[in-house]
């Protein structure tokens, strides 16, 4: 999936006709100095990281300036924290702005009922999850005749606006709605969405793009998640990366199959370490891919579970003994497959034949590739 | 009588010339499937696997009365797909294709809906019969004719424990493979009373998966509506947290979604919850046992 930063978040917003602060984006101490010293960025100011984590608040990624150099130093102190894992690379500086009370908005999918929800609460500024059930509204949207007037003056209502208030709402929850259908939107949030004074402005974005609908929108195709080389060429190949913190490298086709290994795994004491997920197929050539892809994982051991059911397992044996041979020996590691399927018997003869742990049953097979990781090499 | 397909179903593949509609086309012929054409535009008249071809689904389903459509259109086109067979008054549509866009489903649902067609999948195995019709993907050699029913979110899984009731000696009713995606045509709860009324299921067996409300919604309905057994198994009890819908998805599912919640839920409403796949086919056993008595 597709996350905007909260700045990329806000230019869809502002393009939208969303109110936002006024703002700009740093990469260096000098840039931040400059905004504020030129006027770009109005003082007092605030500074803050852009990450895509929350809880930037507790954990001071965000700060304030009353002085272009104070701008500096606050920036100086944000660029290059790791906030939860991830590295700040960029500020966004904008405007402090006199709020009044800080609200909550979402539009999301609402799977049970196959329809969009609009999500509204009294109660911004906080984690969602925190806010107690009796004070978060929930109104499905139907995106036939799409948002309505009424379902608008619902909000109003629960977030107890004036009549200006609701007016300038009312525009904010439209746009919203725009966003979520035309931009492919997972997720629209904005919390807190700030009163200031007979107004409604967004302090803070949070835009998920679908990543199945990336082909409607290449204007996305430069904005990723931050992601290693291996996950990169995982991402090529359209085969599924997890890394996980273990040893054992797992290689299994389809989600459902793939966490099924892992609960296996995980209850015979194995600890699963990089994933791939090959999608419904069996493609031979496909398994001998991942294959070599996890080889440059350098996993202790590799446990491999595929279901052939187009495919004869024979012939994603042969494949797979094939990439095995381009592996150099001293990159080999221990490999265990269990495969099932058109062939079974031949294909695990096949990887026998070349020094492979081949069994059929899943429990066993488990057990074999939690040993092999144990064996000292 | 089986569930959504029987020996009258008269299948058309869209998108029948691709490398995916030309295999499976074979595949379900190998199953004793009657499949009668193929669409591709542009590519009318010619033959695939001996099924003629044509240029649009009206045409198709005038010239062969075809009645379900197994779709294998690239995500990019499925939704027009989709609707064209909807409009050509196709009342089963099983989309195959994967990676479609949930906001494409959000009017292809509704859509089929208003007009009477039920849709299976998107991103899904579809649905076998054995000894009748199958309609998807999923491999002919896990199927053997028996009472057991299968619903699924998984795909390869599905595979793997359909051919885990063949080799405990039963067999199945009608297996469907539901699909994975956010939005789907089908869920378990739209596809548990096709199964209580098939006189030919005496068992079920449910294969969920976390994340969402589908597998606590299906213990629900099966509280006041569902008679026969239920085996269970729910994958990903392992998995790391994933928050793929954000905050404000966990706002609608609250506490729900969970693996722990998905079997608590099963099992309050009786059904035998497995806790690994190997687990399924004994389960199965005592099930169908039950179900006799």
């Amino acid at each position: 999936m597709v996350k905007l930063a909260e700045w990329q978040g806000k230019k869809v917003f502002r393009s939208y006709g969303i109110p936002i602060p006024r703002g700009e984006v740093a990469r260096s101490p000098a840039e931040a100095q400059e905004l504020a010293r030129s006027g770009k960025v109005p003082l007092p100011c605030v500074v803050k990281a852009q990450v895509l984590s929350g809880g930037r608040g507790k954990g001071g990624a965000v700060r304030f300036a009353n002085t272009p150099e104070e701008a500096r130093d606050a920036t100086a102190a944000i660029l290059g924290l790791d906030f939860k894992g991830e590295r700040v690379r960029e500020v966004l500086l904008e405007e402090k702005l006199p709020i009044g009370r800080e609200l909550y908005v979402s539009l999301t999918l609402d799977r049970s009922q196959r329809l969009p929800v609009l999500i509204s609460s009294a109660q911004g500024g906080v984690e969602i999850e925190s806010v107690p059930d009796g004070s978060i509204d929930q109104q499905s949207v139907d995106p036939f005749p799409g948002l309505t007037g009424y379902e608008k003056r619902q909000v109003s209502k629960v977030l107890g606006l004036s009549p200006p208030q609701a007016r300038s709402i009312g525009g904010v929850l439209e746009s919203i709605w725009k966003i979520f259908e035309q931009e492919d939107a997972e997720l629209v949030e904005i919390n807190p969405l700030a009163i200031v004074g007979d107004g409604v402005v967004a302090l803070d974005s949070k835009v998920i793009i679908e990543d199945d609908a990336a082909f409607r929108h290449p204007e996305y195709a430069e904005i990723r998640d931050d992601r290693t080389e291996l996950e990169e060429i995982a991402r090529e190949k359209e085969i599924a990366f997890v890394q996980l913190d273990g040893n054992i490298g797992v290689i299994a086709n389809g989600a459902g199959l793939t966490m099924a290994t892992l609960d296996v795994l995980k209850e015979l004491g194995g600890a699963p370490g990089v994933f791939l997920d090959l999608g419904g197929t069996d493609d031979p050539r496909k398994v001998s891919e991942a294959f070599l892809l996890m080889a440059r994982a350098k996993p202790a051991a590799v446990f491999l579970n595929i279901f052939g059911g187009i495919t004869r397992c024979d012939t994603v044996a042969k494949g797979l003994v094939e990439a095995m041979g381009q592996v150099p020996p001293s990159e080999r590691f221990p490999l265990v497959a269990r495969i099932r399927g058109n062939n079974e018997a031949e294909g695990i003869q096949i990887l026998r034949a070349a020094g492979v742990t081949a069994i059929s049953d899943l429990r066993e097979a488990a057990q074999a590739a939690v040993e092999a990781e144990r064996r000292p090499a | 009588m089986s569930v959504l397909v029987d020996r009258d179903t008269r299948v058309l593949v869209q998108g029948i010339t691709g490398h995916q509609g030309t295999v499976h086309t074979r595949q379900m012929q190998q199953f004793g499937t009657a499949v009668v054409a193929g669409v591709t535009p542009g590519k009318g008249g010619s033959l695939v696997e001996g099924v003629p071809v044509f240029d649009s689904v009206r045409e198709a389903v005038a010239k062969t009365g075809a009645n379900t459509s197994c779709i294998f259109v690239p995500a990019p086109g499925a939704k027009d797909a989709l609707l064209e067979a909807v409009d050509a008054g196709v009342k089963l549509c099983v989309v195959v294709t994967e990676h479609v866009p949930f906001h494409d489903m959000l009017v292809m649902y509704p859509y089929a809906r208003s007009k009477g067609t039920r849709i299976i999948g998107p991103n899904c195995p579809g649905i076998g019969a054995p000894g009748k019709a199958k309609v998807g993907i999923i491999p002919n050699v896990v199927f053997q004719p028996g009472r057991v029913g299968v619903i699924s979110r998984s795909g390869t899984l599905t595979y793997e424990i359909v051919n885990g009731i063949k080799e405990v000696g039963l067999g199945q009713s009608t297996c469907i493979g539901l699909g994975g995606d956010p939005v789907v045509g089908t869920t378990f709860t739209d596809a548990l009373p096709l199964f209580e009324s098939d006189p030919e299921t005496d068992a079920l067996v449910l294969v969920g998966e976390i994340g969402g409300t589908a597998e606590e919604d299906a213990a629900e309905y099966i509280r006041h509506n569902f008679t026969k057994p239920v085996v269970a198994y729910i994958a990903g009890r392992a998995a790391p947290p994933g928050k793929r819908m954000g905050h404000a998805g966990a706002i609608i599912t609250r506490g729900k979604g969970t693996a722990e919640s998905k079997v608590a839920a099963l099992e309050a409403v009786g059904a035998r919850v497995a806790r690994f796949p190997y687990e399924i086919p004994q389960l199965v056993v005592d099930a169908v046992r039950s179900a006799r008595r």
